[in-house]
């Protein structure tokens, strides 16, 4: 009887943990699936008319100006929601840290970074482009800085956890030193506590940029796309993401190539990001340890 | 000679007085960069409660329960994408909460450590890659093999009574079932990487003395380290609904976009995010504020969704001390 009992109980023990390492396999089963796929159908179809040659509505062209369209506003929302990123992560750590203002923010901080997207892209729809268009009288609607905002929306969170984060790693006796020494607080905070910090908040930006490169949803209805190139941020603009769409959404096999070529150079640009970014971080962590 | 009107002294009041302005300044511009977070969140909501007001207030429950969304005769009934939005994310939660659980458990309590970085970061590769990624291979690569199982899965599932009908329809590959699917492989990363980290704070004297009791490592899971961190797995949980229910990209091209309500899994289906994706640059007048009024709608949801999954994952940190 006992006996009868145990052997059940080794039973159902074996089938658990069988079953967790299928859970495991399958998990990484998808993950080399959807890597494999894209690496297939991308190198296939990487050419250098890609880079030479702008996109074309419903025929082969090329991706110049969503390459060019993808880095013009990943690089201004990179400015914009770096600096905003970094002084509202500092004020949480440095000010906020015990008050209740920095509770909520930092809790609200956290919804933001799992926001859907496509709201976001609604709410900079609603502040930007129709004001804009008002404006202008429709001269400027949808532009690139209108999709660099969305942009900035979707990376802030990130700056602002990471740099809240890796502040409050710097040790409690580095700033005791120095406000000995009769140092000001924001002395302290850019001169001490910034550089004792500044590589795990740089990590937080290239995060950010990994988090913000491969969005689509928010810059439908802020950037929109646009076929010619486009290096001013107040013209519509396309990025890689969304040409990625448009030439999926079409019905011509041939165009299902460019968008391959166009995933495969997003995933490896934001998969080498974000490892880079992890090593770095857990490199940094394990150091303070 | 009195104190304050020694050079030094006065220099250095002066000074002080001067680094205290500073100091203030300092701390009002971090304070306003903190404010622009909750400006973001609460412009999001009211944006789009002004931009959908007219349907929102003009059509009143209509919108809500009717399933009909007529642009021409501009009659918005939203049920249909509601409908898609919460079946789809059901049915990622299905699917990915016992494998996430599955991996978790492999990775705190089977793998050998040398084993549990490298697959930890390969599951975590799962959340960086880009959902309009899974949308291209869920049209491209997982539709086509969902066309060839679908067909099983209606001579075997749709057998059943009752459930058979969730099974029962065209097997094109295309559909609710499918986005679900797509959706679950998102979000698994997410869930597995809190259950993990929560899984790892439970204290080893714990595990230790079960285990010397005799207990087995799934009834050390189940009885031990589940009770244990129950509210931040489900504040986990919660994390990957509010995901699933926000998703754009990856459900778009799978669902196959038809604005109906049914009880097959297997035809096609519209989401609140994927009608405002495929409409809203065409959309005007009435059309456009009834899909922001979605969006309103949507992210009240997952508003509410993300909120419950903080709070219960705050509740495991204050009950360490945290």
């Amino acid at each position: 009887m006992v006996v009868a009992i145990y052997t059940h109980r080794r039973i159902v023990n074996l089938l658990a943990l069988i079953l967790s390492g299928c859970a495991t396999l399958l998990g990484l089963l998808f993950l080399a699936w959807i890597l494999w796929t894209t690496l297939q159908h991308g190198l296939a179809a990487l050419d250098i008319k890609l880079f030479t040659k702008v996109t074309v509505q419903g025929a082969e062209g090329g991706l110049a100006n969503a390459i060019v369209g993808s880095l013009v506003m990943d690089t201004i929302a990179l400015v914009i929601a770096t600096p905003i990123g970094i002084a509202a992560g500092t004020f949480l750590a440095e000010y906020a840290h015990r008050s209740k203002l920095g509770a909520i923010i930092r809790f609200l901080n956290d919804i933001l970074l799992s926001a859907p997207s496509i709201v976001l892209g609604l709410f900079v729809y609603a502040i930007v482009v129709l004001p804009m268009s008002n404006l202008t009288h429709g001269v400027v609607s949808f532009s690139g800085i209108a999709g660099a905002i969305a942009l900035a929306l979707i990376g802030l969170p990130v700056i602002v956890r990471t740099t809240d984060e890796m502040l409050q790693l710097v040790p409690a006796s580095l700033r005791e030193a120095a406000l000995s020494l009769g140092i000001p607080q924001w002395k302290l905070t850019t001169q001490v506590l910034m550089r004792a910090a500044v590589s795990g908040i740089a990590t937080g930006v290239l995060l950010a940029l990994a988090r913000l490169a491969g969005e689509t949803a928010p810059l439908l209805f802020t950037a929109f796309g646009n076929n010619f190139m486009a290096t001013n941020p107040l013209d519509k603009m396309e990025s890689l993401p969304v040409a990625i769409y448009q030439y999926t959404n079409d019905p011509n096999p041939a165009l299902h190539a460019m968008a391959w070529a166009g995933a495969l150079l997003i995933t490896l640009f934001v998969l080498a990001l974000s490892l880079f970014a992890r090593w770095y971080l857990h490199r940094h962590r394990s150091a303070h340890d | 000679m009195s104190l304050s009107s020694s050079p030094a002294v006065e220099t250095a009041s002066l000074r002080s007085e001067v680094d205290a302005h500073h100091d203030a300044w300092f701390r009002r511009t971090l304070k306003a960069c903190a404010l622009l977070v909750l400006a973001a969140l609460l412009g999001a909501a009211l944006s789009t409660l002004w931009g959908g007001r007219e349907v929102l207030f003009g059509h009143g429950l209509h919108f809500i329960t009717s399933t009909a969304w007529n642009p021409a005769a501009n009659d918005y009934g939203a049920l249909a994408p509601i409908f898609g939005t919460l079946v789809t994310s059901l049915i990622a939660l299905i699917l990915a909460v016992p494998t996430s659980f599955g991996i978790a458990l492999f990775l705190t309590e089977i793998a050998p450590a040398w084993l549990r970085g490298p697959v930890s970061a390969a599951i975590e590769l799962l959340a960086s890659i880009p959902s309009i990624i899974y949308g291209m291979w869920g049209l491209f690569v997982f539709v086509p093999f969902m066309a060839h199982i679908e067909p099983a899965l209606g001579n075997t599932l749709g057998r059943i009574p009752l459930i058979g009908k969730l099974f029962d329809g065209p097997p094109i590959g295309l559909g609710i079932l499918t986005a679900g699917i797509v959706l679950a492989v998102m979000i698994l990363p997410f869930m597995c990487a809190v259950m993990r980290e929560v899984f790892s704070t439970v204290p080893a004297r714990l595990k230790e003395s079960s285990h010397a009791l005799g207990a087995t490592t799934w009834e050390v899971m189940c009885d031990i380290v589940l009770p244990y961190t129950r509210s931040a797995v489900i504040g986990g949980i919660f994390l990957g609904l509010g995901r699933a229910l926000g998703e754009t990209m990856a459900v778009t091209f799978v669902l196959g976009n038809a604005y109906s309500v049914t009880t097959s899994l297997l035809m096609p289906g519209t989401s609140i995010s994927s009608s405002i994706a495929n409409e809203f640059n065409e959309a005007v007048g009435l059309h456009r504020s009834a899909l922001i009024a979605l969006g309103f709608q949507l992210f009240v949801v997952t508003f509410a969704v993300l909120l419950i999954a903080r709070l219960m994952l705050h509740r495991l940190a204050r009950l360490e001390g945290n």
